[in-house]
């Protein structure tokens, strides 16, 4: 049989990507009478609604409807996880980009027309725009989060070093190549079908259900495909997806509303930028005896996922290394900014750097080479707990530490680059080297559950629906390949359906890395329940023993005593309808083991720890700042990868987006709060070039997971953007070289040639 | 008159009767003839998600097959043209061209929003008949992004692709249109002259009208700004505008060639322009897009400006009334306003061939490398006798509310050395202060900017740019 577990099958879709032929929601057909939305946004950062005049819109050409809060016939909120953030702002607004109103129109020229007409007054108030200005008015969307183990400020008092240190990392907007989108389409009675190009179809359902002040059962909520995510669909979408369901209720008629890209980037939610502030105690030697620890994230207007990130963040802040006492407090900073949302890695990117930077502070103030102390610091044997109480189990440190250094020649290189740097005096090179250990699960145990529901039709062929959704990760194709394993069938037999709250319901989103885990636990639980009845219909109908039939090779070979019979798939199939089996069946997943206790911050909040290092090489211009990264050497755990082809480019897609994030991607507000970085002409994430000219990527060989997932597979969405880390820590290295002596240094993210060109200058002038 | 647009799509001839002929040839490829395959990313020029084949007879006679922003393209543009989409490049069998199975084949695809876009410019690349070296892949591909994959898979796929045999542009000749058109639909006029005289004369006549070159800026008011001007008299089809002749001492450069038809003489006389202008947005826009546009835009972050100051080019600039010369040191007045008249042209711009013992150089910083506009630009000829500078041109983008010369720096490089004109251009401008830069770093890479021709100067053999790493 053909693409079982473990095989590098490619894409489902990649053939229809390339002819076109995959079709994303604004390629559906859309039945007459369709009207399209516009949204008017707030062009302030903070004040009190003086008047909204949209008496204009109203009558301009085309215009069907204009609506704003008091036309939603539930309630005005679209919180993910909070309450009270509204659709359309009431009274006050929180943001520039925040949604007033929307227009419906027969053409989408004409609804933006239209838009563009509303007269809007707004008394302007003192608007937060900064993490600092939150952190000194004491603005937060949640109370101060704090992670602790043993007496920090003790430890420290008594450390025979000390260091503090100060630094930045900017937010990331998700550009995602789709733009925000929903297509939805009444039914009769109050029914309706929601496109939407979400992660998260169930939320989707609930926010719209909300809205319009209906049961859950009313809306459906579907996705195919998305043309990227990466956290931006998680809850962002859910509003999307609500303002269209709203138009569609409200006018009985299908309403699509896409966001273009300006005002997708204005309205909508980013990866949170931090703040951080930081004391690290240590020996002689380098070993961490203590830190104490602040960061303050963006949090933007509301509370939206921030909570989670935060949790992460801190949960994260240990990475690859023991500390044995640890004060951590996670400041949520309410902003008047978009509000900051999901992000593959959530936190966990912002959460890592702190204690690369510590390290690299501690190695330049020892005279010390911080790779080593990188490694004397790796949780060990005996020192082996997390500050949150969990055990670090199944320790790949270690090899993939030695494996990625092994594939940098890093020892070689450090000599090459140094010999280099002796002799060069505008261009530098860096190395950095950099290890990590991420938490597989989602940090609220309820989430960690999924569902799926397998067909079975009597030609053999496979419809297989779960509650993860397609965005390019490869999720079908693996599911799809857990189904094929068990029945032991060719992977063309199964059918991936689109993801829809009718076929799967109370799903979670697919974030987290978990879709695999839990969507493909799910499908393995229902084909194995589908395999055991037709296994004993079999048996029963054949005088064999259940132990005697085999599914092998598209085929069912029954070993009878005295008879040996061999059954196509479908042939099976058909027969076990015959004999009035249930050839359909759900399945169910749930993580065993996790459990969380979010006040004290304690528990073991994750299944199992993903592994991975990366060696990474850059150079900088010291007259400009312009930099490059040259090579990357990459080692990444994928336990056993379910399909090594889609894990190795969702490596390679996690460390180039990673770079971005580090260096040139930056989000740039003005100083009225209005965010001017709206385009791929202002906003630059990496293109072609961007991408190391050498790049090499491992996936740790024989490291089946410890634990029992799928196939002892492992999750590999996020963890490999943290690996682009190494470039940030190279960037330091290379600006390091521009003076002979040790000392500090502060890179704030995104390393923009402008911040390389300061850091260069602030350590030129020590000299 | 009142003509109608006549194009090959994908193969098929097409009229259309109602179309706008500022309709973007991404609205009508979608909305008009359900082609869904191409995709809008960004509605901006800057994504790639949209691009297309544009097969076309150029000006001088040449055939031409370029990869094109449909997003911003304008529908009267593309008359007489092919126009080829992804869905032009399947079989009639349905099986995928040798194109579009390089990507399946390398896993070059994840969500694949983006990856429509990218076949169509691995089909111009393929089409070009380039080699697949790292440098010119990249080139093809600086206008088109993706968010998934880390382009690892797309530039394997670009290796294969290279080479690859494509079938001869179809035959336009049936799409030939003997004289000048207009197009007129829903109080959208469009005008195509194919004689100088007769675009000057509409120019008279039509003063609100703007006119179109490339439609890399103009386009945008169209897709991005939804409000396409209401009259365009587009310059693309006047073969004078087009030529680039040498004339006694210059170069003269028609003002509606594109930078693709450009580049090579350029390059031939000022080699440091071959990277400058490589980085110049992306294949897509260098298609379109023209050097005599980017001086009619008059941005102060446009990259010909500085070249231009710094060559010290005169402008051919005719009307009814007559052609006269401009210095381009008179053409920048303010902030996007330059010396032409309202029934005005920009017909070539002469820029003076180097002189012995004359060098040129240039620099573009920008936050990304590729297609990304300018924080500061910069040119400079210079004139030197040994290693003594004797004569000096130096300009700058980025550094004011126009591109500008730096008299103090050339002053200073002349009468003080390297280190004496870092400080000078350090000090001689007010920099724009924006999410390109700060006004900080812009004055100081102003001067660093001579601090690295100076090491150029000093050591032309060393590489003094990250990128030659
Ligand atoms: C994605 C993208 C990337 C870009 N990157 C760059 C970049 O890196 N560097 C850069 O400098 N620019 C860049 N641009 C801007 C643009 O491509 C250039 O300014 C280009 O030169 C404009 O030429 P065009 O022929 O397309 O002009 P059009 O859009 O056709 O016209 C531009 C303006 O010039 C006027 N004009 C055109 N021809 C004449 C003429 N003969 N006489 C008088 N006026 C005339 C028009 O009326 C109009 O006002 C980019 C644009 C995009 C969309
Ligand atoms: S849609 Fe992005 S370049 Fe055209
Ligand atoms: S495959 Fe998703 S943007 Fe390229």
């Amino acid at each position: 049989m053909k693409g079982g577990a473990h095989a590098a099958e490619r894409h489902d879709s990649a053939l229809r990507h390339v002819t076109g032929g995959a079709a994303y929601i604004d390629d559906l057909p859309e039945p007459p009478g369709t009207l399209h939305a516009a949204l008017i946004l707030s062009p302030i950062a903070h004040g009190r609604i003086a008047m909204l005049d949209l008496g204009a819109a109203r009558t301009a050409p085309g215009v069907v409807a204009v609506l704003g809060p008091h036309d939603i016939p539930g309630r005005n909120d679209v919180a993910a996880i909070g309450k009270d953030e509204p659709l359309f702002a009431e009274g006050r607004v929180y943001f520039a980009g925040q949604p007033l109103a929307m227009v419906l129109a027969d053409t989408l020229d004409r609804a933006r027309a239209a838009a563009a007409l509303a007269r809007i007054e707004i008394v302007a108030e003192p608007a937060i725009l900064s993490i600092d200005a939150a952190l000194a008015a004491e603005t937060w969307v949640q109370a101060p989060a704090r992670l602790a183990r043993g007496d920090a400020p003790a430890a420290l008092a008594r450390a025979p070093h000390r260091l503090t240190g100060e630094f930045r990392c900017g937010g990331q907007e998700h550009f995602y190549l789709e733009g925000q989108i929903a297509f939805a389409l009444p039914g009769e009675d109050g029914d309706m079908l929601v496109h939407s190009s979400t992660q998260h179809p169930t939320e989707v359902q609930h926010i719209c259900a909300r809205l319009l002040g209906c049961d859950f059962n009313r809306i459906t909520a579907t996705v195919r495909r998305l043309g990227g995510g990466f956290g931006g669909k998680e809850s962002n979408a859910s509003w999307v997806a609500g303002a269209a369901a709203l138009g569609a209720g409200h006018t009985g008629r299908p309403v699509k509303l896409r966001l273009p890209r300006e005002i997708d980037m204005v309205a909508t939610g980013k990866r949170h930028g931090f703040l951080y502030r930081y004391e690290v105690g240590f020996d002689d030697e380098g070993r961490v005896l203590a830190l104490d620890a602040m960061l303050a994230a963006d949090a933007g207007w509301s509370l939206d996922l921030t909570p989670g990130v935060v949790t992460r963040a801190l949960t994260h802040i240990d990475n690859a290394y023991f500390i044995p006492h640890l004060r951590a407090v996670g400041y949520a900073c309410r902003t008047n900014l978009q509000s900051n949302t999901a992000f593959r890695g959530f936190g966990g990117p912002q959460g890592v750097l702190v204690m690369e930077d510590a390290i690299d502070r501690m190695a330049a103030h020892l005279g010390r080479n911080a790779d080593a102390l990188r490694a004397l610091n790796f949780y060990a044997r005996g020192r082996d707990t997390t500050p949150y109480g969990q055990p670090v189990t199944e320790n790949h440190l270690p090899r993939v530490w030695a494996e990625a250094r092994q594939l940098g020649e890093v020892e070689r290189r450090r000599a090459e680059i140094a010999a280099f740097n002796a002799t060069s005096p505008i261009l530098k090179r860096g190395l950095g080297v950099f290890p990590l250990k991420f938490g597989i699960s989602f940090n609220s145990p309820h989430m960690n559950q999924a569902g799926a529901l397998v067909h079975v039709y009597t030609d053999g062929s496979i419809r297989l629906a779960h509650g993860g959704t397609e965005m390019g990760q490869g999720l079908f194709v693996k599911v799809a390949q857990v189904v094929a394993e068990v029945f032991q069938v060719d992977l063309d037999r199964i059918r991936p359906a689109a993801t829809s709250t009718a076929d799967v319901p109370n799903t979670s989103p697919t974030a987290a890395s978990t879709g695999s885990d839990l969507n493909g636990g799910a499908a393995f639980e229902a084909a194995r329940e589908l395999k055991r009845r037709m296994t004993a219909y079999a048996a029963e109908h054949f005088g064999a023993a259940e132990a005697d039939v085999v599914f092998a090779d598209n085929q069912v070979r029954i070993a009878a005593p005295g008879s040996n019979q061999v059954l196509s798939f479908g042939e099976l199939a058909q027969l076990c309808w015959l004999g009035r089996v249930s050839l359909s069946a759900t399945g169910y997943y749930r993580t065993p083991g996790i459990h969380w206790d979010p006040a004290t911050m304690q528990g073991r909040p994750f299944f199992y720890y993903s592994f991975g290092a990366s060696v990474a090489e850059v150079a900088i211009d010291t007259l400009t700042g312009e930099n490059r990264v040259l090579r990357a050497d990459l080692v990444q755990d994928c336990g056993r990868s379910l399909n090594p082809a889609i894990d190795l480019g969702q490596i390679e897609g996690a460390f180039v987006q990673g770079q971005g994030w580090l260096t040139c991607e930056e989000l740039w507000w003005d100083d009225r709060g209005r965010l001017r970085t709206v385009g791929p002409s202002t906003y630059k994430i990496p293109g072609s070039r961007d991408v190391p000219p050498v790049l090499n990527v491992r996936l740790l060989e024989n490291a089946p997971a410890e634990v029992a997932t799928v196939f002892r597979s492992k999750a590999v969405g996020e963890p490999p953007l943290m690996l682009a880390t190494a470039v940030w820590t190279a960037l330091r290295d290379a600006i390091a070289a521009c003076r002979q002596a040790p000392g500090p240094i502060r890179l704030d993210a995104p390393a923009t040639p402008e911040r390389v060109l300061a850091a260069v200058r602030a350590r030129q002038a020590k000299s | 008159m009142a003509d109608r647009i006549r194009l090959l799509l994908n193969d098929a001839e097409v009229e259309t009767a109602d179309v706008s002929p500022m309709t973007t040839l991404l609205d009508w490829l979608r909305d008009t003839r359900g082609l869904k395959g191409t995709k809008e990313g960004c509605a901006e020029g800057d994504c790639g998600a949209c691009t297309v084949v544009v097969e076309r007879r150029a000006a001088d006679g040449t055939m031409r097959r370029e990869a094109i922003n449909a997003c911003i393209a304008l529908m009267g543009q593309l008359d007489g043209a092919s126009v080829r989409t992804v869905e032009g490049l399947t079989g009639s069998d349905g099986a995928p061209h040798a194109v579009q199975a390089a990507f399946t084949e390398t896993d070059a695809t994840q969500c694949g929003f983006c990856t429509p876009g990218f076949v169509m410019s691995a089909f111009a690349f393929a089409a070009g008949g380039e080699r697949g070296a790292d440098g010119a892949i990249h080139e093809a591909l600086a206008g088109n992004l993706c968010r998934c994959t880390g382009y690892r898979p797309i530039v394997e796929a670009m290796r294969r692709v290279a080479g690859t045999a494509v079938a001869p542009p179809p035959d336009l000749s049936a799409l030939a249109r003997g004289g000048d058109a207009c197009f007129e639909v829903g109080g959208h006029r469009f005008v195509a002259p194919t004689t100088l005289a007769v675009a000057l004369r509409l120019r008279a006549a039509h003063p609100d009208a703007a006119l179109l070159a490339g439609a890399t800026d103009l386009g945008l008011l169209a897709s991005r700004h939804r409000k396409p001007p209401a009259s365009l008299i587009h310059l693309a089809r006047v073969p004078e505008l087009h030529r680039i002749d040498r004339v006694g001492d210059s170069i003269s450069l028609g003002a509606a060639a594109s930078y693709a038809d450009a580049t090579p003489a350029l390059v031939e006389h000022w080699p440091a322009l071959a990277p400058y202008l490589s980085r110049l947005g992306s294949r897509q826009i260098r298609a379109m897009g023209t050097p005599g546009g980017n001086l009619g835009t008059a941005s102060p972050i446009g990259d010909m400006p500085p070249v231009f100051l710094a060559l010290g080019a005169a402008l051919r600039i005719a009307s009814v009334r007559g052609e006269r010369r401009v210095a381009i040191d008179e053409f920048f007045l303010g902030y996007r306003r330059t010396a032409l008249a309202p029934d005005e042209i920009i017909v070539a711009i002469d820029c003076p061939l180097p002189r012995a013992g004359e060098v040129f150089h240039c620099d573009k910083l920008s936050k990304r490398r590729d297609q990304d506009i300018s924080t500061v630009a910069a040119a400079y000829r210079l004139q030197l006798e040994g290693a003594r500078i004797v004569g000096a041109r130096v300009a700058f983008g980025g550094m004011a509310a126009t591109p500008l010369r730096a008299p103090r720096t050339e002053a200073a490089l002349i009468e003080g050395g390297i280190e004496a004109a870092a400080r000078a251009a350090e000090a001689e401008f007010t920099p724009l202060d924006d999410w390109r830069g700060s006004a900080d770093y812009r004055r100081t890479v102003a001067g660093n900017l001579i601090r690295r021709l100076g090491a150029r100067l000093a050591s032309p053999a060393r590489a003094v740019e990250v990128e030659a790493l």
